[in-house]
């Protein structure tokens, strides 16, 4: 592998548009600051907006939440549009739906049929935003795409490779999200936002006078209505053609005991509490989702502790593959409380992780994401 | 320098039709339907302007109505007939081509129970007569067809479907927003019972349009209100822009002749040398039967949504597929109906000249974009695999 890719200076010799940066716009307050921050530090800058999920696709979702908080809902797309006039850089929306639904869509709602609990934001961020939509930037010329994230990438000198960090502000760090960015991707990446606090960029907001820079944020998954991704899957899969995931199946204990039926297992994930439809005397969770057998198996919370896990797709970043066991703290959902363990790289892409103390509700499809302090060493995905 | 080869999409107002419209908006601001003198200068005014776009096209003054625009102008002539019939089973033939104004309309005609033929096209992008001639059925009552396409400027045989029409005695629309000030128009000749224009195609304003309607031809209105138009279209008239229309139509006639050979010396000047100085390059369409002004070529391995926001960075303004809502770019249904695949019709760019382009701003042109060309195939991988595939 290469140690550290081409600089991004190489290409702005022949980057005749003179664009520097081009800004990944989502119409949001974050990403829409780091436009306004680059446009007023005099950077040459380029917005671009992606098209990724045409929502009247599914037109029986249409009733579901507020239509504003949705992926590439027009109203984003003019806010996003609103803050280029008003900063008066070039703008322009670029489609990325087709990629969108083979890279994001599918692998989301095939997760879920095989019982995993996907994150869809890393599936776009490593196959889109920072791979199309990289190639895109670069492709009109601009060498670097700067985006609204909170984390930060540090070149280190000594090893000449580009370092993931955490956001200066803990509460908003989505660095979790970000552990398949890949050297070449890392270093034509900016996240201007990584040393600021959300009030400060509010703040910045507010002074630059960003146009949306009162608006609320949200927190779903882009592309699902309300969070309801149940209904999602199962509109998509109607509007394929496909066969809808078998509805009902047996609810068991982890002793094999029969307690109840569920309504297909798309519906749950590990270390669910509620929606179970049956009562017990004491807190009953998923502890394992049993494509296999139709079977969602419960127990107490003690079921659903694990000492470790394998994951898959494993990216490092400050260094390549290791060689021997890496002591590393490891996130295991977003917002977890990472927790020591020791990780050591099976195969070329696979890791396994080892706790110090047993992880509650370990859930395959999400990403186990390894920290040295506010460094990301790497991550990959829980089988 | 800017370089606008985007006049399939809009044209700038020729100063001849702003100083025309210009008395029209604060001093001769009457409404044409008021009985008082400053409504007749009004009247005067949309008479005039009548006149001359009939005279663009070969009909009476009485056969225009004055419309917003080339898509109401379509959708008047297509629900206005349909509603018209007093038939019981309606039957609707199109192309596969259409601009959305008819495409979109003729879904809606679908939805509201009317059957719709969409006859395809050749690889040339030119439909054969003998195709509409077989999708006639007795309950056929329209017939639709552009004259030339948008998007790769193939020009239909209008006249020989004319006559198909003619003989199954159905009625027969065409829409020509893209060939008006292109191709000499007239109705009785291309034997139409109904035709769409749009001012701002020909160096008009953006807003205003005409449907011709032969007389004799029941047309049911499709929004109501006054009396204007003749009971086809309600609304007081857009006097400045009907106005703007009258001089464009105007200006099309009368330059034609001057415009035409012009604007195809400095297109085919442009296509020849794209195509001798950048690889894998193809023209989309049939390039004999086509509008003077338009090319669309595809370059393999390089998108086209890319290539035309990379294009408009260094100045030259042209176009790929259609813009969906949020200004985004979806894949043409003209291309994928002649027969390229989704990736070629993604690569493909339409580059459309007018009366204002100039040979120096070709020039440039043939230098620039080549170049764009380049650093995009060079960055993606399309390109590779459109390489080493050959």
């Amino acid at each position: 592998m290469n140690p550290m890719p081409a600089p991004a200076h190489t290409e702005s010799a022949h980057a005749a548009s003179g664009i520097a940066v081009a800004v990944a716009m989502s119409g949001g307050v974050d990403s829409s600051t780091v436009a306004a921050m680059l446009h007023d530090r005099g950077q040459s800058i380029v917005g671009l907006t992606m098209q990724l999920w045409n929502q009247r696709r599914l037109p029986q979702l249409q009733g579901d939440g507020p239509a504003q908080h949705r992926c590439c809902s027009l109203d984003d797309v003019y806010d996003a549009r609103r803050v280029a006039e008003h900063f008066g850089f070039p703008f322009y929306v670029v489609n990325f739906e087709r990629e969108f639904e083979q890279t994001v869509i599918r692998p989301f709602v095939g997760d879920y049929l095989e019982g995993r609990t996907p994150i869809p934001c890393t599936l776009c961020n490593n196959h889109v935003k920072f791979d199309q939509l990289l190639l895109t930037a670069r492709q009109i010329g601009a060498g670097k795409i700067a985006t609204g994230h909170y984390a930060r990438v540090r070149r280190n000198g000594e090893t000449g490779r580009y370092e993931l960090l955490c956001a200066r502000d803990e509460s908003k760090d989505q660095s979790y999200f970000l552990f398949g960015l890949t050297q070449e991707q890392l270093a034509r990446t900016e996240f201007p936002l990584g040393e600021l606090t959300k009030q400060e960029v509010r703040e910045i907001a507010r002074r630059l006078a960003v146009p949306v820079a009162e608006k609320p944020e949200s927190q779903e998954i882009c592309f699902v209505p309300a969070g309801n991704y149940v209904r999602f899957i199962e509109g998509y899969l109607q509007e394929q053609g496909s066969a809808l995931p078998a509805d009902s199946g047996e609810i068991v204990s982890v002793s094999g005991e029969i307690l109840g039926r569920h309504n297909g297992l798309h519906h749950y994930t590990v270390g669910q509490r509620r929606g179970l439809g049956f009562a017990t005397g004491r807190p009953v969770y998923v502890v394992e989702i049993d494509r296999a057998r139709n079977r969602l198996i419960v127990g107490e919370d003690g079921d659903l502790r694990r000492a470790a896990c394998e994951v898959r797709d494993v990216n490092w970043i400050p260094f390549e593959r290791p060689g021997a066991p890496v002591s590393a703290r490891v996130r295991i959902r977003n917002r977890h409380e990472p927790a020591e363990a020791k990780v050591e790289a099976t195969g070329e892409t696979t890791a396994r992780v080892t706790f110090r103390q047993p992880q509650r509700a370990i859930t395959p499809g999400q990403a186990a994401v390894f920290y040295s302090g506010e460094r990301v060493l790497g991550g990959g995905w829980i089988r | 320098m800017s370089i606008y080869l985007d006049h399939n999409a809009t044209t700038p107002v020729d100063p001849r039709v702003l100083d025309a419209m210009l008395p029209h908006f604060a001093g001769a601001f009457g409404n044409a339907s008021s009985i008082h003198s400053a409504g007749q200068q009004a009247r005067a005014a949309v008479d005039a302007a009548r006149d001359s776009v009939a005279g663009l096209i070969g009909a009476k003054p009485a056969e225009i109505v004055f419309t917003s625009g080339g898509t109401e102008a379509d959708n008047l002539a297509l629900l206005g007939i349909v509603a018209a019939s007093a038939t019981p089973r309606k039957h609707v033939i199109t192309t596969a081509i259409e601009h959305h104004a008819v495409l979109n309309t003729c879904q809606q005609l679908e939805k509201q129970g009317t059957d719709v033929t969409f006859v395809d096209v050749g690889s040339n992008g030119i439909v054969d007569p003998e195709d509409v001639r077989r999708a006639l059925r007795p309950e056929t009552i329209l017939i639709s067809v552009m004259h030339a396409n948008n998007e790769i400027g193939t020009i239909q045989p209008i006249a020989e479907i004319g006559r198909i029409a003619a003989e199954a005695d159905v009625y027969f629309h065409c829409d020509a927003v893209q060939s008006a000030g292109k191709l000499p128009l007239d109705v009785n000749r291309l034997g139409v019972d109904l035709l769409s224009l749009s001012a701002h195609k020909i160096c008009g304003p953006k807003g205003v349009g005409a449907l011709y309607v032969r007389s004799g031809t029941p047309l049911a209105p499709q929004t109501f209100g006054g009396h204007h138009e003749r009971d086809r279209r309600p609304g007081t008239e857009n006097v400045p822009g009907i106005v703007g229309l009258g001089k464009a139509a105007e200006l099309a006639r009368t330059r034609l002749n001057e415009d035409s050979p012009r604007v195809a010396a400095l297109r085919d000047r442009l296509e020849a040398a794209l195509l001798a100085s950048i690889s894998m390059v193809r023209v989309n369409g049939d390039r004999k039967r086509r509008v003077a002004n338009t090319t669309n070529l595809a370059f393999s391995g390089a998108g086209g949504e890319a290539l035309v926001i990379a294009l408009d960075l260094v100045g030259v303004a042209c176009s790929t597929g259609a813009a969906c809502s949020s200004g985004a770019v979806e894949p043409s249904h003209v291309l994928t109906a002649i027969g390229l695949s989704h990736d070629e019709a993604r690569s493909s760019l339409r580059f459309s000249l007018g009366r204002t382009t100039t040979a120096e701003e070709i020039d440039e042109a043939i230098a620039t974009i080549p170049r764009a060309v380049e650093r995009l195939r060079s960055l993606s991988p399309l390109a590779t695999s459109a390489v080493t595939a050959r």
